[in-house]
């Protein structure tokens, strides 16, 4: 089979991502896995035409001969009836309750939830907080990659499983390490404390947990992408003369624009969104520690229901632009993967 | 060969690897650590004490037992609507399959409010259920409703490329042999399909025991009833008892860990049997 032969070609490109996927009891598993197929596909075009033309084989046969891989229509009505009813009951309708409860008193009453103080407060605290993570574990993603895609040196399956641990680390635990370094009991909290710095229940605090929360995203995207694209032109520029700067900066990061773009904004939906972790460091102090998913529980639990809801539909449309983009970029990357390889 | 040609011949390898370390050690090895430091700071009496008070013993029970029946829920309705994304074509099909990554892409503090104001007695579809008798919000059906959420693309997202690249000619040889289509599903495949239900179930679940941003709204947070153990955490923390946080947060890691080793064995498992077909 063709497709097989193509995969075992790859094989050796295509083992710290598959490791990478398996070591990770992942929330971003789903949005990592596609680039990760799309990367390894990259060389082989047909690799990805065969399999499209089997699963899309029974349907085109279906319309002259009922093929033995079809199911009875009574059989596929009510699987695609059950199909739509768990997604529906489960991720329909509450993303239904966001938007209809936040827009209950009106667009007025949600404008005015919005330009709330403490809201704006909590908006521009979010957007501070993702403006300085986002950044730093990018820089890191393309550091770590370029150590990992580009070098041999043992030990580097387990450096790719070290850098997938904070996805299978309860969002808890992950705001309780900064405690555990820098609260009030931690082990550097009576040094901070003596020299007046503050750390927990303060915005470094909020920036520390988020580093540790969205840390893989950007290194997972573009270590099998990198991997798949090999290193032919970067070779090429270093016998070129160009130094070790130029390369980077002139050769890899424009050619893996698109896969580090994807990773960026997987990373930035999460420090945005994320809830858990900040939720232990920050001390719930308003106005001044809240992030915008922690306003979200603060109104709530203070019955403030249209307040809270109004605030959830600004993450509500931060998470569709997100999958939206994710969608564009991954066809993007598909097309890209499949013109490259053409003779 | 130079140490320098064995490794590659692009520049910057001391300079790379090095940042990769340190920044990996100062973010995540040297933090995590500290959570060892401190469970081991209670000595073993003291830390079976806190782990096996009747608080954290229904913690935990509650939090591995509801993230049981939420990814077994996944693996029949995962597998169900794997196979119609992927064998059927149907008006709407591209929006069902896209709205799969939703409980991803959503913040955890969002799909929790939204939850509940679901299910809650007065809410769209907690009303219907309360007359069957049927609580969902502040009960473990909650918890457990709240988890199969959050758990629900891992299992889809697992067995959906499997089914579309499952090759047709199995099937046709099987029904060409008289098999009926359920003994074709059944003997032909659903062995294909086992490993990666099986690894979407175990991610599903290890996601499971962690959750907390979805769950503590909709669970009411009763302690010994519908307290999971990440929040048992963040009350200990409030607390200022972080060596008893420490000690629970040590069992869920261990868990966790467990289950991913575990993912990793079934996964080379899979690919042994797949190389062998």
């Amino acid at each position: 089979m063709h497709a097989r032969a193509g995969g075992s070609r790859e094989g050796a490109a295509r083992q710290p991502a598959t490791f990478a996927l398996a070591a990770t009891g992942s929330f971003a598993f789903a949005f990592a896995g596609d680039p990760v197929n799309v990367a390894v596909n990259a060389n082989d075009p047909t690799n990805e035409n065969v399999s499209a033309n089997v699963f899309r084989g029974p349907a085109t046969a279906a319309r002259a001969l009922p093929a033995a891989t079809d199911d009875p229509p009574l059989v596929r009505a009510v699987l695609v009836g059950a199909a739509v009813v768990f997604l529906a009951t489960l991720v329909l309708v509450p993303v239904a309750v966001v938007v209809v409860e936040a827009l209950r008193g009106g667009v007025g009453l949600w404008l005015k939830a919005l330009v709330d103080p403490d809201a704006l407060a909590a908006i521009r605290l979010t957007l501070t907080v993702a403006a300085i993570a986002v950044p730093l574990n990018t820089a890191f993603g393309v550091v770590a990659a370029w150590s990992i895609t580009r070098f041999r040196y043992r030990g580097k399956v387990l450096l790719v499983s070290l850098i997938d641990l904070p996805f299978g680390v309860s969002p808890v635990i992950s705001g309780m390490v900064t405690v555990l370094l820098f609260g009030a009991q931690g082990w550097l909290g009576p040094w901070l404390a003596a020299h007046g710095l503050r750390i927990v229940f303060a915005t470094p605090g909020l920036v520390l947990a988020t580093v540790f929360v969205t840390f893989p995203f950007v290194a997972r995207e573009l270590i099998p992408f990198m991997q798949a694209q090999g290193q032919e032109e970067e070779e090429a520029a270093y016998v070129l003369g160009a130094t070790g700067w130029q390369i980077l900066t002139r050769v890899t990061l424009p050619n893996v624009r698109w896969s580090l773009f994807y990773g960026v904004i997987l990373c930035n939906a999460r420090a945005m969104g994320e809830f858990g972790a900040v939720s232990v460091v920050s001390g719930h102090i308003r106005g001044a520690t809240n992030t915008v998913p922690l306003q979200v529980e603060i109104l709530y639990n203070e019955y403030a229901f249209q307040a809270a809801f109004a605030l959830a539909s600004l993450l509500l449309v931060l998470a569709l632009v997100t999958m939206v983009t994710k969608q564009l970029l991954h066809w993007r990357l598909r097309r890209t993967a499949t013109l490259e390889s053409l003779p | 060969m130079s140490p320098r040609t064995q490794r590659g011949v692009l520049p910057g390898f001391g300079l790379s690897t090095g940042l990769t370390l340190s920044y990996l050690s100062l973010v995540v090895l040297v933090p995590l650590s500290t959570i060892a430091a401190r469970a081991s700071g209670l000595g073993l009496a003291q830390g079976w004490r806190v782990i096996s008070s009747p608080r954290a013993v229904a913690a935990f029970g509650l939090s591995f037992g509801a993230s049981l029946a939420a990814a077994a829920v996944n693996v029949v309705f995962g597998v169900l609507v794997a196979w119609v994304l992927a064998r059927y074509r149907f008006p709407g099909r591209a929006f069902l399959d896209a709205i799969v990554d939703l409980p991803f892409a959503l913040p955890t503090a969002v799909s929790g409010i939204a939850l509940t104001a679901v299910f809650a007695r007065t809410g769209w579809l907690g009303r219907w259920l309360e007359p069957l008798g049927v609580n969902v919000a502040y009960t473990r059906l909650g918890v457990t409703l709240a988890l199969t959420f959050i758990g629900l693309p891992f299992v889809i997202r697992t067995v959906q490329p499997v089914i579309e690249d499952l090759e047709t000619d199995m099937e046709e040889a099987a029904a060409v042999l008289g098999a009926t289509r359920w003994q074709v599903f059944v003997h032909v495949l659903l062995p294909s399909i086992v490993p990666a239900a099986l690894t979407g179930f175990a991610l599903a679940f290890a996601r499971g025991l962690g959750e907390y941003g979805s769950v503590v709204f909709i669970s009411g947070n009763m302690p010994l009833r519908t307290e999971i153990a990440p929040l048992l955490i963040m009350t200990k923390l409030e607390q200022f008892d972080y060596a008893g946080a420490a000690a629970i947060a040590l069992v869920l890691l261990a868990a966790s860990f467990a289950v991913l080793v575990a993912i990793n064995r079934l996964q080379a498992f899979a690919r042994a049997r797949g190389g062998l077909a």
